[in-house]
Order: structure tokens, then sequence, then C-alpha cells
């Protein structure tokens, strides 16, 4: 099967989910591409410029606060407005904090995105009149495309209209990454990734390159960190904690950060196998602890991995 | 004030635990504040049996500080069983396995002892209170702080006077140097290792008395070791006692004068630090 075949289908099923699929897995789908539209980001720091950020929890904090801010107390109920603002948000604060971090590489690089990670974390979760502290915020429900939805029931409007649109984001993202990647820009990255030295001499600007990689990275984090809002209603601290940095890396991880799809298959594995352990199991993080490990020391390529390589061998043995 | 310092004194094993790991193996072990939960667990076991068994209330300090180091045990079948397969590899993969045992060990922690938080009852206090500089402090707390300082020149005295100190600080400056002289590398990895989380469970034993141990104290408390470790550079043991030292010390301070600022104010020294001296204030040279 093609890669662009496998696509179609995934697409095509993603799209008739919510006319087939029970309601409970179709709400499923929506952390899911939230999660997607952020590893997309993630994965052009980590897969393609060789940075690996430990504190990218900050920028779906940023998005989600910036949603539930604009709800509950700006009043301003148009998700566009609010998807527009995480945006611009997540890459006002992405450019401060991705001009110190990108002066290193490695574990320092890790190392401070983690600190700023934990600065954000703690402002929230302390300046409770602003944030509502460890209870945090609620995230109002959002207009879609300027029309008031609020008559529909919650798992009518989550598992309908807002599923669309979540989908569309999902696509629009992928869309533009995909050009990202594939542009002149992108091929910087991977070769600063590949051989900084190198690509230095070539006259590439690499701080500024991963700079640029990086607040791209923030934005895309901080959108989907604005669609994570509505299908809970509500926005808290640990949305932003250094553990939920670990997990998206984790999810990148897991599907595959080689290849441009992996870390969308590893946020789909990562909420389905997650919701089906803990219905069987309370422990899901020692079992998730044992999945991470065997793919680090046994598959690093994550599931992508395992399906790119495998037509390779079979091509080299015929 | 004092508070801060016995607070220090914790964060100073468990920081000098994650040095030595990180000077020999190269691994930033986030792992090693599971290790400290898992010390302070095993440390409320003890102590319980201990007090079931009728033993003398006065000696409680002997099985705890026993049972945390004891429990550093388990740094063997981790390193020997994990971290082994990722030495050769780029430092995300083994920054990601040490974040998969955390994820574990929280599990593993919580299916031993369930979701509730444990305590050792009414032992803290069994030494009373002394008067120190106009307050009065538990003298519990100054036991750690001495236990703490001894440590710090124990372990001093191993790094710059004994062989094996030599081999560590050897193999931490030059690996293949280090294993071609004839130094059996793996063993001194599953010993730099387990000594590492010794630090870690013995700090967690320690704490206990004091406070309660929860399931979710591994993951909060690496993140203030990791502050340690960034203030006072990667890898010094110099640099993990004078880190522990401030941050404890101005955690302390910040919760009396302005609470909201507690850790806010540290992990902004900390990028402080990063930004203007990423090599921290005793780290070594570029490698």
């Amino acid at each position: 099967m093609s890669g662009r075949l496998v696509l179609a289908l995934a697409l095509g099923a993603t799209v008739l989910a919510p006319l087939v699929a029970p309601t409970y897995h179709v709400l499923l789908m929506l952390p899911f591409m939230a999660y997607a539209v952020a590893l997309l980001g993630l994965n052009l720091l980590f897969g393609y410029t060789g940075l690996v950020s430990f504190g990218h929890a900050l920028f779906l904090g940023v998005g989600a606060y910036t949603g539930a801010f604009l709800t509950s107390v700006f009043k301003v109920r148009s998700m566009e407005v609010i998807l527009v603002a995480a945006a611009a948000l997540g890459a006002l604060v992405a450019a401060p904090v991705g001009a110190l971090c990108v002066r290193y590489v490695k574990i320092y690089f890790g190392m401070l995105t983690l600190a700023f990670g934990m600065v954000f974390y703690t402002f929230v979760l302390k300046f409770y009149r602003l944030t509502g502290g460890d209870e945090g915020m609620p995230f109002l429900r959002p207009t879609l495309l300027g029309r008031s939805i609020d008559g529909l029931p919650k798992t009518d409007y989550l598992a309908g209209p807002y599923y669309y649109y979540s989908l569309a984001v999902l696509v629009l993202a992928t869309l533009v990454m995909w050009r990202i990647v594939h542009s002149p820009f992108g091929l910087c990255l991977k070769t600063i990734r590949d051989n900084p030295t190198k690509a230095e001499t070539l006259g590439i600007g690499v701080a500024r390159y991963r700079w640029c990689a990086f607040v791209i990275s923030a934005v895309y984090a901080a959108v989907g960190g604005a669609l994570l809002g509505p299908p809970t209603g509500n926005v808290d601290p640990t949305l932003a904690y250094w553990t939920q940095s670990g997990n998206i890396v984790f999810m990148t991880l897991l599907g595959g950060f080689a290849s441009f799809f992996g870390p969308v298959l590893g946020a789909f594995v990562f909420i389905y196998l997650q919701d089906w352990v803990m219905s069987v199991v309370p422990f899901w993080r020692l079992i998730f602890g044992a999945i991470l490990a065997a793919i680090v020391i046994a598959a690093p390529g994550g599931l992508a991995g395992l399906w790119v390589r495998r037509p390779s061998v079979e091509a080299s043995s015929s | 004030m004092l508070s801060g310092v016995f607070h220090g004194s914790i964060l100073f094993l468990v920081s000098a635990g994650l040095q030595v790991v990180f000077g020999v193996q190269k691994i930033f072990n986030l792992a090693c504040g599971s290790f400290y939960a898992l010390g302070a667990y095993v440390g409320v076991s003890a102590v319980g049996w201990y007090v079931g068994a009728g033993g003398p209330p006065a000696l409680f300090i002997a099985p705890l500080a026993v049972a945390g180091l004891a429990v550093g045990a388990v740094g063997v079948p981790v390193e020997r069983g994990l971290l082994r397969f990722v030495y050769d590899r780029d430092e995300t993969f083994q920054l990601l396995l040490t974040f998969a045992i955390v994820l574990m060990m929280e599990d593993a922690i919580r299916m031993t002892w369930g979701t509730s938080p444990r305590s050792t009852s009414g032992l803290y206090l069994t030494y009373g209170r002394v008067g120190v500089l106009g307050t009065t402090v538990p003298v519990y707390n100054l036991i750690v702080i001495g236990a703490s300082l001894a440590i710090a020149v124990l372990i001093g005295w191993l790094l710059t006077r004994t062989t094996f100190g030599w081999i560590i600080r050897a193999s931490a400056d030059n690996r293949e140097m280090t294993e071609a002289l004839g130094v059996d590398m793996r063993r001194l990895n599953a010993t730099v290792f387990t000594l590492g989380t010794a630090l870690g469970t013995l700090g967690g034993a320690l704490v206990i008395p004091a406070t309660a141990a929860m399931s979710e104290m591994g993951i909060e408390l690496i993140v203030e070791a990791f502050a340690v470790v960034v203030i006072g550079g990667l890898g010094s043991m110099r640099g993990a006692f004078v880190g522990a030292l401030v941050v404890g010390v101005l955690r302390s301070i910040a919760i009396s004068v302005y609470p909201e600022l507690e850790m806010l104010l540290i992990y902004l020294i900390v990028i402080a630090v990063l930004v203007l001296r990423p090599r921290g204030l005793f780290g070594g040279p570029p490698a």
C-alpha cells in the first residue's frame, strides 16, 4: 500500500467517523486532533531541526489560557479570533524565549525550555486571582465561523460542528507544515540538524533558522492548546506541567519523529491506547513507561519507522 | 531560614546523586526524583515495621537510614536492565528513557503503597526542639543537616582521596581512555548509578519524618533538583552543595515574604544562570 492511499483512507475514515462510530470514540478524536496540530509543530523542532524541547507544554498552556481568557473574561466567543490570538500570543512568547534557548543545543536546550515551561506553570498556578490557580479557568463554548451553536447539547456540538472544525484546522495545519518542511527553509533545517558546522559554512544562519523553527513550533503548539479547551470546557495548569511536555515528546517518538506523519500517528495511538489501558487497569503510566522504554531501546524510529523500514528490507532481499 | 537549610540538605543528597550519574554516564537522570519518592515510602514502611516490632522510638533514625540506603540497590536492575542500552545514543533518548522510568516508578509506588499519603506518626519531635538563633527548630532537622554535611564531606573524601574516586573522575573526563587503562566500565557504571540512586533514596527516607510521603513528591522534587544542578553547574559536587543551599534558603525566604514567588523566583534564577553562565557557578570548562 502506498503512503498516499493510506493517507486518503485515514482522512476518509476521519471524515466518516462521527456518522458511524460511537460518540465516545468520536469525542476522543478531539484531543487527538488538537495534539496532532501541536505535534506537527513540535516535530519541526525535534525531527527536522534536531532540538528536543522539554517545555513545549508552555505553549499548549499559552494557547489554552488564551482561549479561556477570551471566552470567560473578555466575552469573545469566536473560535477564529481565539485561534489567531493563540497563534499570535504563542509567537509573542516564543520570540524572546526562543532567542535565549536556541543559543544552546542538546541537553542545555532541553533544560532551558524545561525551566521556561516551569516558570509559566508556577505563574498560572500561583496567581490564583488571575488564572484560578489549580482549579483552572472555564473555556466557554466558542462560536464557529461566526455561527452561534448554543442550542445544541454539548456532545452533539462536540461530535458534530466542533469535530469538523478541528479536522479542518488539522488539515490546514498539515498542509502548511508540509509546505514548510519541503521548502528551502525546511531543507536548511535538516542540514542544520545533520551538520550544523557545515550549514554555517554554507552560509545558513544557524541560530536564526533554529529560532524560526522554534517560533513556528510554538505557534502550532498554541493553536493545538486552544483546540484542547472546548472539549473539556476547562483549562487547568496541569496542561503546562513538565510531565505534559514529556508526554508530547513521547507521542512524537511513539509515532516516529523521522517521518512527517509519524507524530500524528503517535498522538492517535497514544490517546486511544491510554483510554483503553485506563479502562482495563488504573496504572497506565506503568505500561506506557514500559512502552516508552521499549521504543527508546529497540525501535527509536517509532511506529512509522517500523512501517517504513519493512518495504525497504523487502526491496533489498528481492 | 533553618527550615530552608533542612530542605537544602535533602535537596543536596538528591542532587548529589544526579551529579555523580551525570558526571560518569553523562545521563541527566530525571528518575532521581522517583528514587527519592521510593526511598520515602520504603522509609515509612521500615519505621512502621520498626515501631510495630517494639523498637525504642529514639533510635528510629537507624532503620530509616538503613532502609533508605538499602533500597538504593534498585539502581542495579535499572542500570543493567535499561540504561546500559543507551549509553552511546543521543542525549534525547537517554533523557526520554529516564522519563519512562519516572512514569513506571510512579505507578509502581501507587500499586505498592496506594494513593493516599503515608506518614510516620509523631516521630518527628521524638528528639524534641531546641532554640537556635532565636527560633526553635526540631532537633531532627539539625540531625539531618549534620548527616547531610557528613555525607558531603564523605563524598568529597571519596572523590579526591580514594582510588575509586580517581577512577570516577577519570572516567568523567575521558571514558575511552579510562576503559583502555583497564577499568571495567560495566561494573563502574552499575556502581556509580547505584551510588546515585542510594543518595536519592536516602534523601527520601530522611525527609519523611518531617512530611508525608506522596506519590507526586518525586516529580515535584526533580524540578527542584534540576534547579540545583543548573545553578551549581552540571556534574559538579561543590555546585550541588551550593546550589542546594541557595534553592533551599531562597525558597524558605520567598515563602515567608511573598508566597506567590516561591518557585517562580527559583526558575527565574535558573534561567538567568543558564543564559549568563550556562555551565553554572561551579561547572567545568566546555566539553
